[in-house]
């Protein structure tokens, strides 16, 4: 298969990219995005070129490394799938494809196609986290959990933070993120001690490091190559609001 | 003190607020689509629930709902303001191709109905309430003007208030009250109003399509299971809510809707005459026979 690529080059943080254009030829149908790429950096070393640079670690879907703004869509057209796990016969021969990096205030590109996602790390810093003890594993069946919460903490817990929703958002928020990781640890025991606590630090960082606000558009649930339900930003607005209401009344110290 | 500051700055603080107030401006919508429908009952319906609406509880309370209301509406411009400007901020370099993969074109476009609509209630205020648009000034109050001149939008302001017909009396003395129903069919004499009017009920609609369902989202009361619902039963409201509020306008401009400068009397008093006509015709086919 043949391509036209549009991709965004950026020397680094401080100067200024564009899109460049490059042919590429013969490419497998079976091959991956990423390995598309690979392709095409060969092909720019054999020509004295600087290759691509762009984010990847797992190759198989679950590091939430990749980020890639594949014709506009982050992770590309497919539903439920992150670049690396998107592969080249999903588009037609001749195709031209445009490959953008993330863009958020939050997440600066540091060079080419890659972003500094640090923000998201901050926002799991300021709540991410239980108190109670960590030591060795706890027995099984010592907390019983039912089935349903079980299942709704696993599903928000399926979070790879890679970033997609806040390149999706046209607001750039991070909304979906956090409240995946507030409603996978506010439904869970563990979690519950400092549930009040960690929606407000968690939401108080996401604001301050410059994200903007939901507009309940559900285009980050639509980009999410973990099918992240708009469920849990509900559950985190509520968590947000009563636990507002309860420090009112009595604040942390 | 500083907690409602740091509730007010986050930006689920304020789309909490926005989805408070939204929620009483959704209400009072519903309220004053099902009170102006009342036209088609006729004069006599529509101007005494105006006057209820007026003299039911004393005017400080009248004032009281209309401050509450301005004030809603100022919390949801503002909360919808400053969230926007905080959002543009948070992408400075936008996408040189970005496609919508499934957002909904009422959701996206809330800032733009939302303008327009603000817009839309300053005229609509000044239009019906204040009653200042220049070359729709109505009679001043007080006065009851005998003749009917459709082409400068002169109508009588006062009419008796009118039950079953009659003029109410009270102390002996006719109840007077604004004509209400014949300012609204001179409101939409002229055609740019009406249309503008249709216009912004059916921005509402896009509004609302999209707000109904969002404030329970904004409010944390909202699932997938409920989504889908709720997204139905904003998509309805909307068209409730546009329909009968366009078909005021609509109707005036059809000539279904008429001016009735007797405030409900004469409609009776024409079915009371039919009636006397149909009598008498009776009793002389009676005696006939």
């Amino acid at each position: 298969m043949d391509f036209t690529l549009r991709i965004w080059r950026q020397k680094d943080s401080v100067s200024r990219g564009e899109l460049v254009e490059y042919k590429i030829h013969d490419v497998s149908e079976d091959s991956s995005f990423l390995e598309m790429l690979d392709i095409l950096s060969e092909n720019l070393v054999e020509d004295g070129k600087v290759p691509m640079a762009f984010d990847y670690d797992c190759r198989e879907g679950i590091c939430g490394m990749c980020s890639l703004t594949i014709n506009g869509i982050p992770h590309g057209p497919e539903n439920g799938t992150t670049a690396c796990q998107l592969h080249m016969r999903h588009f037609n021969d001749g195709q031209t494809i445009t490959i953008e990096p993330w863009r958020a205030k939050p997440f600066p590109v540091v060079k080419d196609l890659i972003v500094d996602r640090s923000p998201l790390d901050k926002i799991i810093q300021s709540g991410g986290f239980i108190t109670s003890r960590a030591g060795s594993a706890t027995d099984a069946n010592t907390h019983l959990i039912n089935k349903g919460t079980a299942d709704y903490a696993m599903d928000a817990a399926a979070c790879i933070g890679c970033g997609a929703c806040v390149a999706a958002c046209p607001n750039a928020s991070a909304m979906l993120f956090t409240s995946a990781k507030v409603a996978h640890m506010n439904s869970l025991p563990q979690g519950k001690p400092e549930k009040h606590r960690r929606a407000l630090a968690m939401v108080s960082t996401m604001d301050d490091e410059g994200f903007g606000g939901c507009t309940n558009i559900g285009e980050c649930e639509a980009a999410c190559p973990k099918n992240i339900s708009l469920d849990v930003i509900a559950h985190l607005n509520r968590d947000y609001s009563i636990a507002q209401v309860k420090s009112f009344f009595k604040p942390y110290v | 003190m500083s907690l409602i500051l740091s509730f007010l700055q986050s930006t689920i603080g304020r789309k909490s607020l926005m989805a408070l107030t939204g929620f009483v401006l959704v209400v009072f919508v519903m309220g004053h689509m099902l009170g102006n429908l009342q036209i088609f009952l006729g004069a006599e319906a529509i101007n005494a629930y105006a006057y209820k609406l007026h003299n039911l509880l004393p005017a400080s309370a009248l004032w009281a709902v209309r401050l509450f209301l301005i004030a809603c509406i100022a919390v949801h411009v503002w909360a919808a303001v400053t969230l926007t400007l905080d959002n543009r901020k948070a992408r400075p370099q936008n996408y040189y191709k970005k496609r919508v993969i499934q957002a909904t074109y009422s959701s996206r476009t809330m800032r733009m109905s939302g303008i327009i609509l603000l817009a839309f209630i300053f005229f609509h205020i000044a239009h019906f309430t204040v009653r200042s648009v220049p070359s729709m000034k109505y009679n001043e109050p007080g006065v009851i003007s005998k003749k009917l001149d459709a082409s400068n939008y002169s109508i009588p302001t006062e009419v008796p208030l009118v039950k079953k017909g009659e003029a109410v009396l009270k102390n002996g003395q006719k109840i007077m009250t604004f004509n209400v129903h014949d300012m609204m069919i001179a409101g939409f004499k002229s055609k740019i109003v009406s249309l503008f009017y249709i216009f912004a009920t059916g921005l509402l609609c896009l509004h609302l399509t999209h707000g109904v369902s969002s404030m329970f989202q904004s409010l944390g009361i909202r699932n997938s299971f409920w989504r889908i619902r709720l997204d139905r039963f904003a998509l309805f409201y909307g068209w409730t809510v546009f329909l009968g509020f366009a078909i005021i306008p609509i109707a005036a401009l059809a000539g279904i809707l008429t001016a009735d400068p007797s405030g409900g009397l004469t409609s009776h008093a024409q079915i009371l005459k039919n009636e006397a006509i149909a009598h008498e015709l009776y009793s002389q086919e009676l005696t006939l026979r």
